[in-house]
């Protein structure tokens, strides 16, 4: 009994975390699947809305509101504003570069990457700080508390909750179709009156928002945050998307869950010491045996 | 035309300081619960923006109308220049005038200037390495570090398990990095460029983790200290002696990278990992076996930074693995992109910059790393060549041999009007 408590609690810690990794792999995918650039500053966008959210609800916490009203509004702020970041970041290193040689704007998204790091470094501190406690008490947890907590079940039913609603928008809405066409076939696109750079720009702010989502959720999980969060859940968010084929929206939920309930089970029955290990180790082992990924289609290139 | 411009301009101010309203204009403190409005970042940020959206328009407006950035130096001054490089004396003179100062500079210097000037010379040394794989072949590796720290290691630890010296080590921890880097290389160098770049860097960390996590053996986070520094025949030397003498030891390493990459570059591999970058499918239709040439590459510049590790850990002494972290590949990466990909002269220019740069100028240290990640933005954007581009080789087939071949055959003549357009 206890080994199967045990076993149901590192399949949700690994849920909690897998759906974490998918909201941000979300990004690296929806990005890749319609400009094929790996957004190497993808992590510190995460980190961002992890920042805003906390400088929001520190802001409001002196001013003394109730703990749910401030987390809402964070999470709010820090979507807004970590779409405009994306939007701007899209705009600046990577726009001017549409149609330059492959490796300029990989070059130029490291860049990036490095230049939001000590962005955050300067203006706020090089140090952890803490994300003050916000999450509201569940008491109908109480019953299986040992093995979900409030935060696990926080992350779970707003990722979920998030998913959905992304798959729908690409499914039904206008802009959702407008960005599968482009994914498809840009020229295609463009000559059906498809405006391009609009949607380019949108899928930029919808990968960020959804990064700001899990940002936030890590933030309010964890207690601690600081400017280098982003390159590890960056790094292990690609891995996720790598390993559910990039470009594909299903295959990154998949490939998040899969990582997280790898990580946990590891951690949990063999040693914590090699969790990150494992996570580069599949990344690596996935690009080179299947670089397509669990979901994707193996494609040619052409000349 | 001009209102337009001011219009852009304030409307980017604006939008700037609202977007990082947040992370720069605020600072809260939970425990103490206050709030530090700083308005005046908030402006100074509006100000700054203001300028330079003035001046990122006005860099694409003439790039849009392929102007250069900057504007070209009046005819008479670029005459006499080009007149300056082509005179012997100075062609000949300059690199010798350079190697003199190079040569005098510990005999002047203090330690510490001295000691700066070996960490930039390891790093010339980690970039021209790096250059290879990246400059000349056009694969993007994020990984270098490991590499780096891989012949750092190997003397680190045959020095601490076996006592072995820096002499011995210097050949061994080579050799080490080329294994590391054949054993990498073997699975991954057939993936694609992004790909690849992402593989290496994933590789690079699980080095960096081992490292950490194999603390019985490495010693962890705390490393290994009291590594000797470099020994000349078992002779007792001081600090300031022996300080020197691992500045020429080093300058030494500097000269003979060049050298070799020089000579590499018009090689036959050289020419082959040129036209690799340049296309990769025509290099592979043109015979050249493609993942092979890459392996070749990837051990050459993996050999270096096992070198550059091994002389980085007798000069500092001490090891631990905070030293290999991406950052440090990443500046590696910089110092070839900022100077130019395949251009040695650009690549030993912009790794002096980045590390004597930030030494020199103590109130820009701090920015070093902003400034880094906006001059590879930057670069790409403007200058993708770097400050002194590589030469790319161009071949024309000159009217003689043209004359000649067309009376005898017609297709020789299209096939060789063809490779010359290509």
């Amino acid at each position: 009994m206890e080994q199967l408590l045990y076993f149901f609690e590192l399949f949700f810690g690994g849920l909690t975390r897998g759906s974490i990794y998918a909201l941000i792999a979300l990004g690296y995918t929806l990005v890749y699947g319609i400009i094929e650039l790996i957004n190497f500053a993808h992590g510190e966008i995460y980190m961002l809305g992890a920042f805003t959210a906390m400088v929001v609800a520190g802001v409001l916490g002196v001013y003394g509101l109730p703990s749910a009203a401030i987390l809402i509004i964070a999470a709010l702020c820090a979507v807004v504003w970590v779409g405009a970041y994306g939007f701007t970041i899209e705009k600046i290193a990577y726009k001017p570069l549409r149609g330059a040689p492959r490796l300029s704007p990989l070059i130029s998204a490291i860049g990036m990457s490095i230049f939001l790091q000590n962005y955050v470094i300067l203006a706020q501190t090089s140090d952890f700080v803490s994300f003050p406690q916000l999450l509201p008490e569940l008491p109908f947890l109480e019953k299986i508390g040992s093995i979900m907590g409030e935060s696990d079940f926080i992350i779970l039913v707003t990722s979920t909750a998030t998913m959905i609603a992304l798959t729908l928008f690409i499914r039904y809405s206008k802009t959702g179709k407008a960005m599968r066409a482009t994914a498809q076939n840009r020229t295609m696109a463009l000559l059906l009156g498809i405006d391009a750079n609009k949607i380019i720009s949108m899928t930029f702010i919808i990968g960020s928002a959804l990064a700001a989502i899990g940002g936030v959720l890590i933030a309010a999980h964890m207690g601690q945050i600081n400017f280098a969060i982003g390159f590890l859940a960056g790094m292990k968010a690609f891995t996720a998307a790598v390993l559910g084929g990039i470009g594909s929206v299903p295959g990154a939920m998949v490939g998040g869950l899969v990582l997280g309930l790898c990580e946990s089970f590891t951690t949990g029955y063999f040693s914590g010491d090699y969790e990150d290990v494992l996570s580069f180790g599949i990344l690596v082992l996935i690009l080179v045996l299947r670089p397509d990924g669990i979901l994707g289609k193996a494609k040619v290139q052409k000349v | 035309m001009f209102k337009t411009r001011i219009i852009k301009a304030l409307l980017a101010a604006l939008w700037f300081m609202v977007l990082t309203f947040p992370i720069v204009g605020i600072q809260v403190n939970t425990t103490a619960r206050n709030i530090n409005w700083r308005w005046d970042r908030i402006a100074s940020m509006g100000i700054g923006i203001f300028v330079l959206a003035l001046l990122w328009n006005w860099c694409f407006e003439r790039k849009a109308l392929g102007l250069p950035i900057i504007k070209k130096l009046p005819d008479s001054f670029h005459y006499s220049f080009n007149e300056l490089q082509n005179r012997p004396l100075f062609k000949k003179g300059l690199p010798i005038a350079i190697l003199a100062a190079m040569l005098l500079m510990p005999l002047v210097s203090s330690i510490y200037q001295t000691n700066i000037m070996i960490s930039a010379m390891v790093y010339v040394i980690l970039a021209l390495g790096l250059n290879i794989i990246v400059g000349l072949a056009g694969q993007l590796v994020l990984g270098y570090a490991a590499f780096y720290a891989v012949g750092a290691y190997t003397y680190g630890l045959l020095y601490h398990y076996f006592g072995l010296t820096f002499w011995a080590c210097l050949p061994l921890g080579g050799l080490a990095a080329v294994i590391a880097g054949f054993l990498l290389g073997l699975p991954v160098l057939g993936l694609r460029g992004d790909y690849l770049a992402i593989v290496t860097l994933g590789f690079g960390e699980i080095v960096r983790l081992l490292l950490l996590s194999q603390g019985d053996i490495t010693g962890g986070p705390r490393g290994i200290s009291n590594i000797p520094r470099p020994s000349f025949f078992g002779m007792k030397m001081t600090l300031d002696q022996v300080t020197n003498y691992t500045y020429y030891l080093v300058l030494a390493g500097v000269l003979i990278t060049i050298l070799v990459i020089s000579r590499l570059k018009n090689s036959r591999i050289g020419l082959a990992l040129q036209a690799l970058r340049e296309d990769e499918i025509a290099c592979e239709a043109m015979g050249i076996n493609t993942t092979r040439i890459k392996l070749t590459a990837f051990m050459l510049c993996s050999c270096w930074a096992g070198f550059a590790g091994v002389i980085f850990a007798a000069k500092t002494t001490y090891l631990n693995p905070a030293s290999f972290t991406f950052m440090d590949s990443a500046m590696i990466l910089s110092m070839v992109v900022l100077g130019g990909m395949g251009s040695i002269s650009g690549v030993v220019l912009a790794a002096m910059l980045l590390i004597l740069a930030p030494e020199y100028l103590r109130a820009f240290s701090e920015y070093r790393m902003l400034l880094f990640g906006a001059v590879m933005v930057l670069m790409m954007i403007f200058r993708p060549q770097g400050i002194i581009a590589g030469a790319h080789r161009d071949y024309h087939i000159s009217e003689n041999i043209r004359e000649k071949a067309s009376p005898e055959d017609e297709e020789g003549n299209a096939d060789s009007a063809e490779r010359a357009s290509a």
